[in-house]
């Protein structure tokens, strides 16, 4: 069997940045295997603007940021394969992947980074119920087919979903001459930026309808129509609310969901919360040499993270390589409290440098009191004057704190006041 | 001229084809959708039923127990994936362990081999995440499982390898009796003509009776919404568990499917329109407390799609299989039609060749299929990632007997799109596929036919 | 006083905007010196960024972007004025595909490598 030292898959930001790291530190013998025809990931069809702020301090659109990475994997003359779909993967980093141009075959891989991103939740897991008529799209799905194959998956639509997905589509849609006639959110409150409400959905008078989801796909080949309801505060759909939109396509924009099926091949510890893996401060995961980064691990918002995940996982899969990574024995757990849905990493060492802890919140808050305890001990103390579900917060534990750490951390934001 | 024109393609009428492809017959297949098994058989619970559900000594009872003893070997020789699993029956209470023990006895009268009763622990014993409400139940070890819409498209395309014709977008609108047989009329025009005809046309099949002047009974749909879980889910349960009977069906069941998912349901509701597949709140939230009383842990965060099928209730009760003047009636063909389709094609060959069909076998008749071979490189391109289906098996489907023409007919065929992301992902590149293979633009490429395009329009063209 | 949300970073803060008689702009709300720009701009003069995408010689679509804001009420237009555009391959990011796009003086340029 062929080895490999370093196997990462996914040729996505994550990978991208994951293989650069890896040979900045010196290792040599890497491939990168992504499904797609070229590299880039997901932002080859994210012709909009906005990523690179922190990065490269300018906005640049998707395929531009994805072309810093690609083009220096490539003047470092880094291993990939394009069209290769990784089909196992083993405990042992036993990786098995299949190609147009390789046929099957089965790689012995010294350390492995998993980077293979997201999918979108679609009509079927949210049970919407109706018809199933040629109409309904994910809103990445039709994102994909105006952007990459140029072709207009329908001309009246209707959005369920305020997720930034669903706002940037609002206006793609529109300026490729589309009616889109509203906005569906079932929360309250949008989960996208607020500056996407704007220039997706004001800009173009485009109405964002709070508290509504879809009830019903109507329409036997092709859609005809959706009914829309109001919903009440626990979500569900108030009776004689019932409104009809006349409309040949529904987007779907109603979440991300991490493609572990890989991940669960190798018998790696998951996060119910993330649906990624459960990982340390080096996004190693419950398998020693597998590491995990980007979407796959938990669903970001800002690329500019994504990267920098991956550069950790370069960096340490680079040392696991040269066999300078010991597996930490006196393990942290980070435990998420109050609104704090879930942290990444999920498990920290005392004998770790400081550590940025990214975590997500379940519902919005103000004035919110960002905390990390020892028991009752109260290491770490922060307001911010905003908090949101759609918008991944982070915060430093530093070296000192560990050392005062006991078995388990506490990152917790409280429900009440404080 | 034809020997015999079946109208209707789905599972009776793909099996009673492959039936008489064995003969030196010429046989056409008249199908009003765009691609084959698009009615029940597109839309059920998959189940090869033991057989002691259906009333002593009716047709559906006889069917049943002989399609049941004939499935495993047919789904062998065709390719079909098919899991003797066995089912059983649970009850909650004093009366309905009365109802098991009657069926119970059924199932003997009916001839249905190894059936045991078990009491609740017995039954939680072999099926651990069953409820510990149950009472009693029936376990069934011939029952099974297999892809109802893979056996019809497999049978169909054998027959088609073995010389019948296939018509799709082939309405019949009229049948008129001959000097040497009928004459069938389509609404595109088309006309056919045979010495006899089969009619199994599903929830349609009394108005075909009808136009040939050989009705007599009504159909009417009953609806059945399903919802479907991920493989994750496939292994909760290794039994198909029903609830007891009642004069509405068979009840929710929870069963693992013959292709490793798991599937809840179905409803039954009684309704008008023949094209009403909508799926519901409240069918889609009586299936969730259905399972819930009896299984443990359904995982309803697994749930990957949920759809409907439309049983053909006949007015009789029973099949409603006859002959008169070569024409031969399937109507009626609700559960068990599926794990009777066997059956049925033995019983309507008997019945043509008692109306003067040609008795005469081929010498050179394949069992099997003739598949598609794409170029081998082909089969590296990993085209759906869920199912791991690649751009050779997406090919293949599209030049295989019955040809996949639609994004529906590559996915039934192939699984592509059956996946987690229910086709979020691999959908523009089957699209792209289909497209090339069969020298269409994109634009035209459906979901299911004329009318479900699955796009209307390029950019930069306002 | 006009209230808006600010478009120039992921932050999106809520500004408020006056403009006095003699056309001067007071704006509060925002976190730097770039989002009192913006809300002087969106008073005045408001522009944005036009994404998309233009056919290729080679049948494939190119992501494009205007390499300046240009004004807001001709985004659409500039939009449909896409249409007709074909551009030559190879292109490399940066490369003017159209020149000064509906008299802006803003150009269209690719925003992504094409063989």
């Amino acid at each position: 069997m062929k080895k490999t030292d370093l196997v990462i898959i996914g040729g996505g930001p994550a990978g991208l940045a994951a293989a650069i790291a890896a040979y900045e530190n010196g290792i040599r013998d890497i491939l990168i295997l992504e499904r797609d025809v070229a590299l880039g990931g997901i932002l080859n069809q994210c012709i909009h603007a906005g990523f690179g702020l922190h990065r490269f301090g300018e906005e640049l659109t998707g395929p531009e940021y994805a072309s810093r990475f690609v083009k220096k994997v490539l003047e470092l003359g880094i291993p990939v394969k394009t069209g290769a779909m990784v089909t196992d993967l083993t405990s042992d980093r036993k990786v098995t992947y299949v190609s147009e141009e390789d046929g099957k075959v089965e790689l012995q891989a010294g350390a492995v980074i998993l980077a293979m991103g997201a999918r979108e939740r679609s009509r079927g897991a949210l049970n919407i119920p109706g018809s199933r008529p040629a109409g309904v799209y994910t809103a990445g799905t039709a994102q994909r087919y105006v952007n990459i194959k140029g072709c207009m998956p329908g001309k009246n639509v209707v959005i369920l979903g305020s997720g930034d997905i669903g706002l940037i589509m609002a206006r793609r849609m529109t300026l490729e001459g589309a009616n889109v006639k509203a906005v569906c959110e079932l929360l309250p409150y949008s989960g996208g930026l607020a500056r996407n409400i704007a220039q997706c959905l004001n800009d173009f008078n485009i109405p964002l309808l709070l508290s509504h989801t879809v009830t019903e796909i109507h329409g036997k080949d092709r859609l005809t129509g959706v009914t829309i309801s109001e919903v009440d505060e626990r979500r569900k759909p108030i009776h004689g609310t019932e409104q009809y939109i006349e409309c040949d396509t529904l987007l779907l924009s109603c979440g991300l969901l991490p493609e572990n099926e890989l991940t669960k091949k190798a018998g790696i510890k998951l996060d119910r919360v993330t649906g990624g893996a459960v990982v340390n401060s080096m996004r190693e995961t419950s398998v020693p040499g597998i590491f995990s980064c980007g979407n796959v691990l938990h669903i970001h918002d800002l690329v500019d993270y994504v990267s920098d995940e991956g550069e950790v996982c370069g960096i340490y899969a680079s040392m696991f390589l040269k066999g300078k990574c010991e597996t930490a024995n006196d393990t942290i757990a980070l435990k998420p409290a109050g609104i704090v849905r879930y942290t990444v990493p999920q498990v920290i060492s005392s004998k770790d440098e400081d550590v940025r802890v990214f975590f997500r919140v379940g519902e919005n808050k103000r004035n919110a009191k960002i905390e990390v305890l020892s028991g009752d001990t109260v290491l770490l103390s922060k307001r911010k004057q905003r908090v949101a579900p759609g918008e991944m917060e982070n915060i430093t534990i530093t070296k000192s704190m560990l050392e005062k750490a006991g078995a388990e951390l506490t990152v917790n934001i409280g429900r009440e006041d404080q | 001229m034809y020997d015999v024109i079946i109208i209707g393609a789905g599972v009776i009428g793909g099996m009673i084809a492959r039936e008489l492809s064995k003969y030196k017959v010429s046989t056409a297949l008249l199908e009003k959708e765009n691609d084959v098994a698009r009615g029940a058989t597109g839309a059920n619970s998959g189940i090869v039923h033991a057989g002691f559900d259906a009333k002593e000594g009716s047709l559906k009872a006889k069917m049943n127990v002989l399609g049941c003893s004939l499935m495993e070997d047919i789904a062998k020789t065709l390719g079909v994936h098919y899991r003797k699993n066995g089912s059983i029956v649970v009850a909650f209470d004093e009366e309905q362990d009365e109802t098991v023990k009657a069926l119970y006895e059924r199932g003997v009268k009916n001839g249905v081999p190894e059936l045991r009763i078990l009491t609740g622990d017995e039954a939680r014993e072999i099926e651990p995440k069953l409820s510990k409400n149950i009472t009693s139940a029936l376990l069934a070890p011939t029952a099974g499982i297999i892809c109802p819409y893979s056996l019809a498209i497999a049978s169909i395309g054998c027959a088609m390898d073995n010389g019948a014709s296939l018509f799709t977008n082939c309405e019949v609108c009229g049948i008129e009796k001959t000097k040497d047989g009928y004459k069938v009329t389509a609404k595109d025009g088309r006309a056919f003509e045979s010495r006899f005809v089969v009619n199994c046309a599903g929830l349609y099949s009394d108005k075909i009776a009808d136009l040939a002047g050989k009705g007599g009974f009504k159909v009417h749909p009953r609806s059945g919404e399903y919802m479907l879980c991920d493989k994750d889910a496939g292994e909760l349960v290794n039994l198909t568990v029903f609830k007891v009977p009642t004069k509405m069906g068979k009840g929710i069941l929870v069963s693992p499917t013959a292709d490793g998912n798991l599937i809840l349901g179905p409803t039954s509701t009684d309704i008008e329109d023949k094209e009403d597949r909508r799926t519901t709140e409240e069918g889609l939230d009586q299936i969730v407390r259905g399972v819930n009383e009896s299984v443990d842990d359904v995982p309803l965060r697994a749930v990957i799609t949920s759809f409907t099928g439309l049983r053909s209730v006949g007015s009789t009760g029973d099949f409603i299989i006859n002959e008169s003047e070569g024409f031969v009636n399937c109507g009626g063909v609700e559960s068990p039609g599926l794990t009777s389709s066997p059956a049925i094609a033995i019983y309507v060959r008997n019945l043509l060749i008692g109306a003067g069909m040609e008795p005469d076998l081929k010498e050179d008749w394949n069992p099997g299929r003739k598949v598609f071979k794409a170029e081998p490189k082909k089969y590296g391109r990993i085209i759906c990632r869920c199912e791991t289906i690649s751009e050779g098996e997406i090919i293949s489907a599209i030049h295989t007997n019955p040809p996949a023409k639609d994004i529906d007919g590559v996915k039934k065929r192939t699984r592509s799109g059956m996946g987690r992301c229910q086709g979020g992902f691999c959908q523009p590149f089957v699209a792209e596929i289909i497209a090339r293979e069969l020298s269409l633009d994109l634009l035209q490429v459906t979901k299911s036919g004329k009318g479900s395009e699955l796009l209307t329009g390029r950019t930069k063209e306002v | 006083m006009v209230t808006m949300t600010c478009i120039v970073c992921p932050l999106g803060c809520t500004l408020s905007a006056e403009k006095d008689e003699n056309g001067n702009v007071t704006v509060t709300g925002n976190s730097c010196p770039r989002g009192a720009k913006y809300a002087e701009t969106e008073l005045t003069f408001p522009v944005r960024t036009l994404t998309s995408t233009v056919k290729t010689d080679k049948g494939t679509m190119l992501p494009i972007k205007t390499s300046a804001p240009i004004p807001k009420d001709k985004v659409r237009e500039a939009a449909n004025a896409l249409s007709g555009v074909v551009a030559k391959c190879p292109v490399s990011i940066g490369d003017v595909i159209v020149r000064d796009i509906l008299g802006t003086g803003s150009d269209i340029i690719a925003t992504r490598d094409m063989a």
